[in-house]
């Protein structure tokens, strides 16, 4: 068994920059949970990541997320006490003790969560997720394309409010209950959610995402120390696909259902000059077209990277005249499966298209 | 209308006259240590050129003293931070992401309490009076004058805020009190920053405004005195006196706005070439184009309105080296006029290459004649690649655009450029600063979160109020123009929320209006 690997301040905040780019523009930014790991780090702290197949089997796992809405997220600013409220709170429910935290979503702000809970518990991050990017909703997990259970949920916010989701009869349901007590508490709370045994994590989780968040945050700073093109780094890293380069020209958006969907379109310059790109998103970016014709969908990653910086830009944060670059990066497996697709393929966003990937 | 704008640089002040839209005089003298003497000497020479054609109907000054002060770490007031919102938010306290050495200089009680409000107007839990009462005191005790107090969605409600106020004035009657919600929009670390930095200056401020008043009188006029913000609009000195953070880009944005007054554009690209070196904005609809998201000011983040400017180092004296291959950053700064090569120095400048080229007559031109003729090809072609790439970063339409060049400087600018349809030059660009503060504007500016209203009627809102802070600002209601709308749905959010921001400017209202209406900082 390989021993822990302590993850050092820098890797954490390789992990905030490389997290933001994998957020596929959800996810919120990771900006306020890095300066909590920065003070844990300054107060000693260290966080150790665990290789996922040194779990046994029976050993329990606990998923952590923030929930709520991202602008909520900018005035109550995340606290590691809350998240780690969540995962003993659900500790003394189960009557069990977590060997180890993971991150539900390794896009955007969730992917530094179970880092804060694990400096204050003194346990070790597995070096995995159940989306390996963002999603909006509970069901588009691979835990839930697994079918795996999804309750217990533990959801708890800054007063001394916790919520217990005992029981849901689908992950759609759970969605929903969980949604409605995190509007309760202010649009805003910490969950620990349906605990995982270390075989569901090695079987159904997306393995070794932090790591490669990480790696991706190291190429995107090594790119901007060399003075190198920061996008073309990213390509090459990930083995993904530059799309699209060009100025944002309009931005659309509205909330329906509790979402922020919307459209972007963007202007080409360079070797893009003369074409236009057509971005759909609902919280995160979900088809791209090009000249009107599909282009890339979900459940490959669709980044919108600031050009000259390499900074991934959220659908929150998009503007008029910004000049971006569009990168696909590929999907795990396990959601390009036909029930893969079902849960995150086009038709998951309303979208009546045939998933094709640009990688196929 | 006859205004004097004023331009209080770090090594020049610089004064015009403006009698409507035109340009009747302008002068440029050296600043001096004590701000006063600078602008005496400005004002005297101004008003003695014109003589007595008439009254002033304003002055509108803009300075970067502000700026300067946290960038260089000088001139700051030690502040007590109040954050409101317990329990939340309390791994971040205030000043937590300031670096160390601004915050040791700034840091003095760090107060946090419980209260602050949810999205939706509920209290997150009720304000902890009796604590702020005893953090007043300890304010009090430690001989702490300056008071930044923040709390949790204070943009949109701000009882808390103003409660914690009333508190500490009974405490502290003579502290100076800057409440975040009249500072800033969504997003509590970032607003908090900004109203810490205003309370750190805002001893400054009103040392410096106090000058600004005491050279106006010394020079004998009676307009009313405006400071120019950074968004391109004034505020009564009165108001802006503790709103220093308000103004601390002016100095580009009124270089700018100057260039589209001057030049008759109002969707251009800017290009201000000074001595050390160039920035480069973007103007829609006369105003600069603002920065995307967070602004960083000494290091520290905020969210400014601030203009989006790309600035790098290179100017009139910035230094040539390795055959030309190399211009700039490094410049001689003010001391061109004795250490470059045409005025008699031994340093080789920008300024030099371009008189050996011919592109300016300046100094005398034979002690550049050795120059050999790759060199100044060399370093022609290095600095004129340096502005194509910089105005194509700062480029954010694909049509081509026409280039406003100003700045003393300017010369530096190639004739053409690619994506630039023309390179426009004017009269009077070695004082656009102070040309733009002259033309300065009010506004007024509103960001808010509606719930239950469709989004017209959200938008109506939104324009309604910051009409009316416009207004109360000094700006004459029939002028008032919309500048910008923007609405963003908020997701998760119940009850069809919609995120607004609506700005509008209007011209300044005559003096005698502005006399009557002194807006006060709860106007804001």
């Amino acid at each position: 068994m390989a021993p822990l690997r302590p993850v050092t301040a820098e890797e954490i905040e390789s992990l905030a920059i490389g997290a933001w780019i994998l957020g596929t523009g959800g996810g919120g930014s990771p900006y306020l949970a890095l300066l909590n790991m920065r003070a844990l780090y300054r107060q000693g702290a260290v966080v150790s990541l665990m290789d996922p197949m040194d779990l046994a089997d029976d050993d329990l796992v606990a998923v952590v997320s923030n929930m709520g809405a991202p602008l909520v997220g900018q005035e109550r600013l995340t606290d590691p006490r809350t998240i780690a409220r969540a995962v003993t709170m659900m500790e003394e429910y189960l009557g069990r003790r977590f060997r180890a935290i993971m991150s539900l979503e390794i896009g955007g702000g969730n992917a530094v969560q179970p880092f804060m809970a694990a400096a204050l518990l003194d346990r070790p991050v597995v070096d995995a997720d159940c989306m390996g990017r963002a999603f909006p909703e509970a069901q588009m997990t691979s835990f839930a394309i697994h079918d795996l259970r999804m309750y217990p949920l533990m959801l708890v916010d800054v007063r001394d409010n916790a919520v217990i989701v005992a029981q849901a009869a689908s992950w759609k349901w759970m969605e929903r209950l969980s949604r409605t007590a995190c509007v309760a508490v202010g649009s805003i709370a910490a969950t620990c959610k349906a605990p995982r045994t270390g075989k569901e994590v090695k079987d159904c989780g997306i393995l070794y995402s932090t790591s490669k968040a990480i790696c991706l945050g190291q190429t995107v700073q090594a790119a901007r120390r060399a003075h190198r093109d920061p996008i073309e780094a990213i390509v090459e890293a990930e083995r993904g696909q530059l799309l699209f380069a060009g100025k944002i020209a309009d931005v659309a958006r509205r909330a329906t259902e509790g979402f922020l969907r919307g459209t972007a379109r963007i202007d080409g310059l360079g070797d893009c000059r003369g074409q236009r790109f057509e971005l759909a998103f609902q919280n995160e970016f979900a088809v791209g077209w090009l000249d009107g014709t599909p282009r890339v969908m979900t459940p490959d990653l669709i980044c919108v990277i600031d050009t000259v910086s390499g900074e991934a830009i959220g659908t929150e944060t998009l503007r008029y005249g910004q000049r971006v670059s569009v990168v696909a990066l590929p999907a795990p497996p396990v959601l390009l499966t036909p029930k893969g697709l079902e849960h995150v393929g086009p038709r998951a966003f309303g979208y009546d298209l045939e998933f094709t990937s640009v990688f196929a | 209308m006859r205004r004097v704008g004023l331009d209080v640089g770090g090594t020049n002040t610089d004064a015009v006259l403006l009698d409507g839209d035109a340009v009747v005089h302008a002068v440029k003298t050296p600043t001096t240590a004590d701000v006063t003497g600078g602008i005496t000497t400005a004002l005297r020479e101004l008003l003695a050129a014109v003589g007595a054609s008439g009254p002033i109907d304003a002055v509108m000054i803009g300075t970067t003293h502000f700026t300067n002060a946290v960038v260089q770490r000088r001139d700051l007031t030690r502040v007590a931070a109040v954050r409101i919102g317990l329990p939340a938010s309390a791994s971040l306290p205030p000043f937590v992401d300031w670096p160390d050495d601004l915050a040791a200089l700034v840091r003095g009680e760090v107060v946090m309490l419980e209260g602050g409000h949810e999205y939706d107007g509920r209290p997150i839990v009720p304000l902890d009076e009796r604590g702020m009462r005893d953090a007043a005191r300890r304010i009090r005790a430690a001989g702490i004058t300056s008071v930044a107090i923040a709390a949790v969605f204070s943009p949109l409600n701000a009882e808390c805020e103003a409660r914690a106020a009333a508190i500490l004035r009974e405490e502290c009657p003579d502290a100076a009190v800057t409440l975040s919600h009249e500072l800033g929009r969504i997003g509590l670390l970032e607003r908090e920053n900004a109203t810490l930095l205003n309370a750190a200056l805002i001893g400054l401020a009103r040392r410096t405004t106090r000058a600004f008043t005491e050279a106006l009188s010394a020079s004998g006029l009676a307009a009313p005195l405006y400071l120019t913000q950074n968004d391109g609009t004034v505020m009564l000195a009165a108001t802006a006196e503790a709103f220093p953070v308000y103004s601390f880009a002016s100095g580009p944005t009124n270089s700018m706005r100057g260039a589209a007054f001057l030049s008759g554009l109002s969707d251009a690209i800017v290009i201000d070439v000074g001595g050390t070196t160039t920035d480069i904005g973007s103007l829609r609809h006369g105003f600069p184009r603002e920065a995307n998201n967070v602004v960083e000011i000494g290091g520290v983040r905020t969210l400014f309105r601030m203009p989006d400017l790309l600035s790098v180092g290179l100017g009139g004296g910035s230094l040539v080296a390795d055959d030309g291959r190399r211009v700039g950053p490094r410049s001689v700064g003010y001391r061109l006029v004795n250490e470059s090569r045409v005025f008699g120095g031994t340093a080789l400048t920008a300024t030099d290459v371009a008189v050996a080229a011919s592109l300016i007559d300046l100094g005398d031109r034979r002690r550049v004649a050795d120059l050999p003729a790759d060199l100044v090809k060399t370093a022609l072609a290095r600095m004129h690649a340096t502005i194509e790439e910089s105005v194509d970063r700062m480029k954010t339409d694909a049509r081509d655009e026409p280039l406003i060049a100003v700045g003393g400087g300017c010369f530096l600018v190639p004739e053409r450029l690619p994506g630039v349809s023309a390179v426009v030059h004017v009269r009077h660009q070695a004082v656009a600063n102070a040309v733009g503060a002259a033309i300065a504007q009010v506004s007024g500016e509103v960001d808010q979160i509606f719930q239950n209203l469709t989004r017209d009627a959200a938008i109506t809102e939104a324009r309604r109020i910051a009409e009316q802070r416009a207004i109360s600002g000094g700006a004459d209601a029939g002028t008032l123009q919309v500048v910008e709308v923007e609405d963003l749905p908020l997701a998760y959010l119940p009850g069809n929320s919609l995120r607004v921001r609506v700005r509008v400017v209007g011209d300044i209202a005559d003096g005698a209006t502005a006399r009557r209406r002194q807006p006060t900082a709860a106007d804001r």
